[in-house]
């Protein structure tokens, strides 16, 4: 053939070659793969369903025994009281709330102010000795953070307590008080928020902050004007998960919160949390089959329904006020 | 290649002079990345009420050049300028300047349109809100703005809506309105076309011939023939390799105006350059 193939003689002498364009093999290999990927996808969703069928049983035999007014309306918590019980689980739920608030008092500014300086601010070497800093106190067991709290925190905290201030609050904390453990908590949860709401500032694009900074932006209004804005779906995602951790938090509050039930919110009370309780109470001491056993599962369903509920609320809110940048 | 009219078709060109009354300056301007020589020797002075076209092949610096004008530079850890970038005389690289107020009065328009995930109004009212400026009413300010960047008709029922609600084009000029809302006197646009379709293009085209009344405009682009529409002077530069390392160093050729450096340049690469025989 010449360089001049294109004449139209060639043409009709060369039909087009035949090509085949069906499957050239059966790739089975792959409709395996991708079945072993559902199932990796379907497993958490089906243990999740799983953890929520066996709450329903025990939670609904708890409620033929105890009237739900009982359970939510009374102000009077003695589940092992075999003479005059009570099972107003409202305690509890206060408990849990008081140690939370302390928590995310510490976790929230420092964990997103940690964010903020990690993604805006931090030069490449310090991040790079930060970041997995903090990524490894995320990975401290919480039986450690327990202990600190009740050896460490709660002796400085009596000796430091300001008692000058007037009333309920000048009085200094016990052994055990939901300060000590709430801010123990907090410093738990801080990676979680810095290490989120960083990912989610990072992945801001670099676009936004050039635009801010062309139009006479200093650092910190492109920080708190333009990048958490824009990262808020993730910055709430971090609080959320903050906020999901502090409640079911065991270790901690076992340790160093108490168990006394009371009813405060006062941070140098002692509290009995909802987790507490459930870990105190499942020892092997109380009989299958008893109400205290079954008060068990009750509280724990209201552990259950109260993050759950919290999702969903958040969820909404990034759905409102999240700014888009695609 | 057909020549490229070098008449505006929004003003007829006025008597341009043959040197400009320089609102920036740059003298013997040099930028380093790290060890790497980006930038070398550049003389340019932009002219008040003038269109200055960069143009030049990729790599040969003309962005760089553009990211000192308002120190945008700065941003990058490793970059480092010597000589000097005069605006109204005063050396923005001097100890005393704060690159936060140079950016106030030189704005900047980027190649892909970045609005804030915030409402069209927001984005107008972002730069006077942080820079403190004193306006009387914001909302009469946004319209102002909206309308200098030929936006407002389009906009003018929906400014509660997202940014990113609006078209390619409409994004940008939203860019171009939300930087002349700090009352700069110079606006530096950077490939501001180059992700856009050829009836947006021609619409920011139009806007910048009508911004040139109020604000000195400094252009890179990779389009000569919008070099050619909307310049009043053109810079050109190219990528000289060095001999050993052969990292690509970008200089200066030559300055002049538009319809010089189109249909007369002194430079055989300006000539080489124009007319697609390299590049």
């Amino acid at each position: 053939m010449t360089t001049t193939a294109r004449a139209p003689s060639a043409r009709v002498d060369n039909p087009l070659p035949t090509v085949s364009l069906s499957k050239s093999s059966p790739r089975h290999g792959e409709k395996v793969v991708v079945g072993w990927l559902f199932l990796c996808a379907a497993f958490s969703v089906l243990v999740t369903v799983g953890i929520v069928l066996s709450l329903i049983p025990p939670t609904i035999e708890f409620f033929n025994r105890v009237a739900p007014a009982d359970f939510f309306s009374t102000d009077f918590w003695a589940p092992t009281n075999s003479g005059n019980p009570g099972f107003g689980v409202l305690r509890l739920i206060v408990g849990t709330l008081n140690v939370t608030l302390w928590a995310l008092l510490i976790a929230i500014p420092a964990g997103l102010g940690a964010a903020i300086y990690l993604s805006e601010y931090a030069g490449r070497t310090s991040r790079k000795i930060l970041k997995p800093v903090l990524e490894v106190l995320e990975g401290v067991p919480t039986v450690a953070y327990g202990f600190f709290a009740l050896t460490f925190v709660t002796p400085i905290l009596r000796e430091i307590w300001p008692t000058f201030l007037p009333g309920r609050l000048g009085e200094p904390p016990g052994i055990f008080s939901a300060a000590s453990a709430g801010l123990v908590m907090g410093v738990m949860i801080i990676p979680t928020v810095a290490s989120i709401s960083q990912d989610a500032m990072s992945a801001v694009p670099s676009g936004l902050r050039q635009a801010a900074y062309g139009l006479g932006s200093t650092r910190m209004q492109v920080a708190t004007r333009v990048v958490v804005p824009a990262a808020m779906s993730g910055i709430v995602a971090s609080f959320v998960l903050g906020v999901s951790r502090a409640i079911g938090e065991t270790m901690i509050v076992l340790l160093a919160a108490g168990a006394a039930a009371n009813l405060t919110m006062w941070p140098n009370d002692s509290v009995l949390t909802m987790t507490t309780f459930i870990a105190r109470t499942s020892t092997g001491d109380i009989g299958t089959g008893t109400t205290t056993y079954y008060t068990i599962f009750a509280v724990g369903s209201v552990l259950f329904v109260m993050t759950f509920l919290m999702n969903m609320v958040s969820i909404a809110l990034v759905r409102r006020f999240r700014e888009t940048y695609e | 290649m057909t020549e490229p009219s070098v008449t505006h078709p929004y003003t007829p060109q006025q008597e341009l002079p043959d040197h400009p009354v320089p609102v920036m300056q740059t003298r013997s301007l040099n930028v380093f990345y790290g060890g790497f020589h980006a930038v070398h020797d550049v003389d340019l002075a932009f002219g008040h009420h003038e269109i200055t076209a960069l143009i030049g092949p990729s790599g040969c610096g003309k962005s760089t050049v553009l990211r000192c004008l308002n120190r945008m530079n700065d941003l990058v850890p490793s970059a480092r300028v010597e000589g000097e970038v005069l605006y109204h005389d005063q050396d923005v690289y001097a100890p005393s300047v704060d690159p936060i107020e140079v950016r106030r009065h030189i704005g900047m328009v980027f190649q892909k349109a970045n609005p804030f995930p915030k409402s069209i109004y927001d984005n107008v009212a972002y730069g006077p809100r942080v820079t403190g400026m004193k306006v009387d009413s914001m909302d009469d300010h946004v319209e102002r703005c909206l309308r200098g960047a030929a936006l407002w008709d389009e906009v003018k029922d929906k400014l509660k809506e997202s940014g990113y609600s609006l078209s390619g084009g409409q994004q940008q000029r939203l860019c171009i309105a939300r930087a002349i809302a700090t009352e700069p006197d110079v606006i530096l646009m950077d490939e501001p076309c180059s992700a856009l379709d050829p009836i947006a293009t021609a619409a920011i085209e139009d806007l910048m011939l009508q911004l040139r009344e109020q604000y000195t405009i400094v252009i890179v682009t990779h389009n000569m023939q919008q070099a050619a529409r909307v310049s009043d002077r053109t810079a050109f530069f190219t990528a000289r390799p060095d001999e050993t390392t052969g990292n690509r160093t970008g200089l200066l050729v030559e300055f002049d105006k538009t319809s010089t450096i189109f249909e007369n340049p002194s430079d055989q690469r300006t000539e080489d350059y124009i007319s697609g025989r390299f590049g």
